[in-house]
């Protein structure tokens, strides 16, 4: 009789987590793990697409002229010799109308009327060069009345004759820029962070769904304690998460040396990329332990696959609310609100993060490594504990009573 | 106090669910070795039961003692259990689904493999070894279930329901699993709702009847709670030997049957023949596991509902 003894709590969570390694990695799930990323890339690149297009289409700044003919001719003569010095701070000049003796133009009509420059104009100069008058909305008229003066200034020869050129000496950055960009690391980091966790609280309730329906929870839960069971999952999924995030970096790296796609440079965080990186997996995995343990915890709860799945949009909405809490505290460091977005535990990780990209310093990550793991044990002993306690009903229950996971939730008895 | 004495011990069991009382004061004492049956009728608390034993779900209040543990999970690596509701992984092959659920006992995964491909060809199962769970038959998946139950060899094997589901050949295959097991010194608990099972296997019994334990020991302890049933048949359908009957006696024609008197067979006997009964056929019963069972929940229901037991009533 061979008798291995007593499995402790993490070689039972090695067994549970080495059956869901190897059923998820050969399921059609992983494979929709493994696409999901291409789907924001796919929607962002549609959306940059069409709206590239429209801004193309409709904001390149363009001023109708309704004046004098030789007024126009002024203007026309003025912007061209400023725009060597002065480029895109220039609107386009438009003749709308070459004004007859005497003839009063009317601006806000042309401003209306879509026929005129295909209905594509920002604003209307009218009056004369000495006195210019500009018409369009507030914003449009806060714009372009310094470049609009400018021009009328040269076209009236008050302007300067001579823009003398400047030279150009490039510094690779700047402590206003150098910090300007490592909150773009930052908020990259943060953002990559939630769209992996994201994706894998969606893995981790599909596997619960399958859980459910195969019934073996209960063979689990008698042969090896609940914790070992959650840990077991939650691991699982993790070392899935890391074959993905692989299998993507191979592929990014891949199609990037072979340049189909462009990698965006993001400036040096504070930490230095190495550890950065490292700290990157290590918040990952401890922004998922923290979530996948609540869900855990909630999930073994539910009665049926359908509470499972009503699950998803609280579970969606609380992700996002945990994302934009950190990125808002992200903008405000040394305050209550970074410190409290450090502090709670479904934040901790990603503010943590954007700490690393805008300040050195390793202790203060160790320990907030340890604090988030901390947490994850107490969501997952809770969870057991709460598991042993509410959940495996059998036979007939009380009538007239709130059942489930909303009566679990409630402690209701 | 819990002892040591006993494979499983429970004192006073109680456990909740949205306020309504699904075990409420369970007693067991199940000796080292025995066939142990936990009788009841559905939703009496028998699945509960077994659940707290093990450490599934945890007592309101109350204590449990298992294989000489206070923990259950402490000595899981000793004890195979079977849950009502059947549960495999569907893609798994049948070999890997016990191999998996012996490694969760602490059985190394490779030894696990290498028993269950042996104990499918030992019981008859070698066309499926290489099958998944979902191209079985629900009652071969359960068959499977049961070897992986008992891959790991333990000295504690918890069935709840095992019968349910199987056909009556697949049934009498596994009486004789049970009775092996017990022959090699294994105690085998199992829960059921039909009672010849019960009747041909077990050693002791618990009924459990609406969360309480009314009756727990020996089987035949049980039957004995019922009087023995005496059956006559006579000549004369009248005369003075009816005097000797009970009051409570039955017949259809000539053919009577009531209770064995407390005072035995002999004096009814010599009533008979004094009164001229004429007897044709005259025959002791012992009550059957099934009579006990229905008088014992029979009189736990109605206590509940604080109604008189037909004993009181009479």
């Amino acid at each position: 009789m061979i008798h291995k003894g007593r499995l402790s709590t993490l070689a039972g969570a090695f067994v549970v987590a080495r059956r869901d390694f190897v059923a998820i990695l050969w399921s059609r799930s992983f494979i929709f793990f493994l696409l999901g990323p291409l789907f924001p890339l796919f929607v962002g690149a549609m959306a940059g697409s069409i709206g590239a297009h429209v801004e193309n289409a409709v904001d390149t700044p363009q001023i109708g002229l309704m004046m004098a003919g030789e007024d126009i001719d002024a203007m026309l003569t003025a912007r061209h010799a400023l725009e060597p010095a002065l480029r895109d701070d220039l609107p386009d000049l438009v003749v709308v109308a070459r004004l007859h003796p005497g003839e009063k133009p009317d601006p806000r009509a042309a401003l209306a009327d879509k026929s005129i420059n295909g209905g594509n104009l920002s604003a209307i100069i009218s009056g004369t060069a000495k006195a210019p008058v500009l018409t369009g909305t507030p914003g449009r008229l806060a714009a372009w009345q310094g470049a609009v003066s400018l021009i009328a200034a040269r076209a009236t020869g008050h302007g300067p004759d001579v823009l003398p050129d400047v030279a150009l000496a490039p510094t690779a950055t700047s402590t206003a820029a150098q910090a300007h960009n490592r909150v773009l690391t930052a908020q990259g980091g943060q953002t990559l962070l939630f769209l992996l966790t994201m994706l894998l609280a969606g893995m981790v309730l599909s596997n619960l769904m399958e859980e459910k329906g195969n019934k073996v929870i209960e063979i689990l839960a008698a042969a090896i304690p609940m914790e070992s069971v959650f840990f077991g999952k939650l691991f699982a999924m993790l070392a899935i998460s890391f074959v993905g995030i692989g299998v993507w970096a191979v592929s990014g790296a891949t199609l990037s040396m072979a340049g189909w796609v462009h990698i965006p440079e993001l400036v040096t965080p504070a930490v230095g990329w190495p550890l950065f990186i490292a700290l990157g997996v290590a918040y990952f995995a401890m922004a998922y332990l923290v979530l996948g343990s609540i869900f855990l915890a909630i999930g073994s709860m539910a009665n049926s696959v359908r509470e499972i799945q009503t699950l998803n949009m609280p579970v969606t909405m609380g992700q996002l609310m945990v994302f934009f809490f950190a990125s808002y505290a992200m903008a405000r460091p040394g305050s209550a609100i970074e410190i409290a977005a450090m502090v709670v535990p479904f934040s901790s990780p990603f503010a943590m993060l954007a700490r690393a990209a805008m300040q050195e310093g390793l202790w203060p990550h160790l320990a907030a490594l340890g604090w988030q793991a901390l947490w994850v044990a107490i969501f997952v002993r809770g969870g057991a504990a709460l598991f042993r306690k509410r959940v495996m009903k059998s036979g007939p229950q009380g009538t007239g009573q709130k059942r489930g996971l909303i009566a679990a939730l409630m402690g209701k008895k | 106090m819990l002892s040591n004495d006993w494979a499983i011990e429970a004192r006073g069991l109680v456990k909740r669910f949205d306020g309504f009382t699904a075990v409420d004061g369970v007693d067991l004492s199940v000796p080292q070795g025995a066939i142990y049956g936990i009788l009841g009728p559905n939703g009496a608390g028998k699945t509960t039961t077994l659940r707290m034993l093990q450490g599934i779900i945890d007592p309101d209040s109350g204590g449990r003692r298992i294989l000489g543990a206070d923990r259950p999970h402490d000595v899981a690596h000793r004890i195979g259990y079977l849950p009502e509701e059947r549960g495999l992984y569907p893609t798994m092959k049948t070999y890997e689904a016990i191999a998996f659920m012996g490694a969760l006992r602490g059985l190394p995964l490779a030894e696990g493999r290498r028993r269950g491909k042996a104990m499918m060809e030992e019981h008859g199962l070698s066309y499926a070894i290489d099958r998944q769970i979902r191209q079985l038959s629900k009652g071969m998946a359960q068959q499977v279930q049961i070897l992986g139950t008992l891959v790991h060899q333990p000295d504690l094997v918890i069935f709840d329901e095992p019968f349910s589901g199987l056909d009556a050949l697949n049934q009498g295959k596994l009486e004789k699993m049970i009775r092996a097991l017990a022959a090699g010194g294994t105690t085998v608990i199992f829960s059921t709702h039909v009672i010849a099972h019960a009747e041909r296997l077990c050693d002791e019994v618990a009924i459990i009847a609406g969360g309480r334990v009314p009756f727990a020991g020996p089987v035949d302890v049980a039957r004995d709670r019922i009087p023995a049933q005496v059956r006559l048949e006579t000549r004369h359908a009248d005369g003075p030997w009816r005097a000797a009957l009970p009051a409570d006696a039955r017949h259809e024609g000539a053919l009577w049957s009531f209770p064995l008197p407390d005072t035995g067979v002999e004096p009814l006997l010599r009533a008979l023949i004094e009164g001229e009964a004429g007897i044709l056929s005259l025959s002791i019963e012992r009550a059957g596991l099934h009579d006990a069972f229905v008088a014992i929940a029979g009189e736990a229901a109605a206590r509940a509902l604080g109604q008189p037991t037909q004993e009181e009533a009479a």
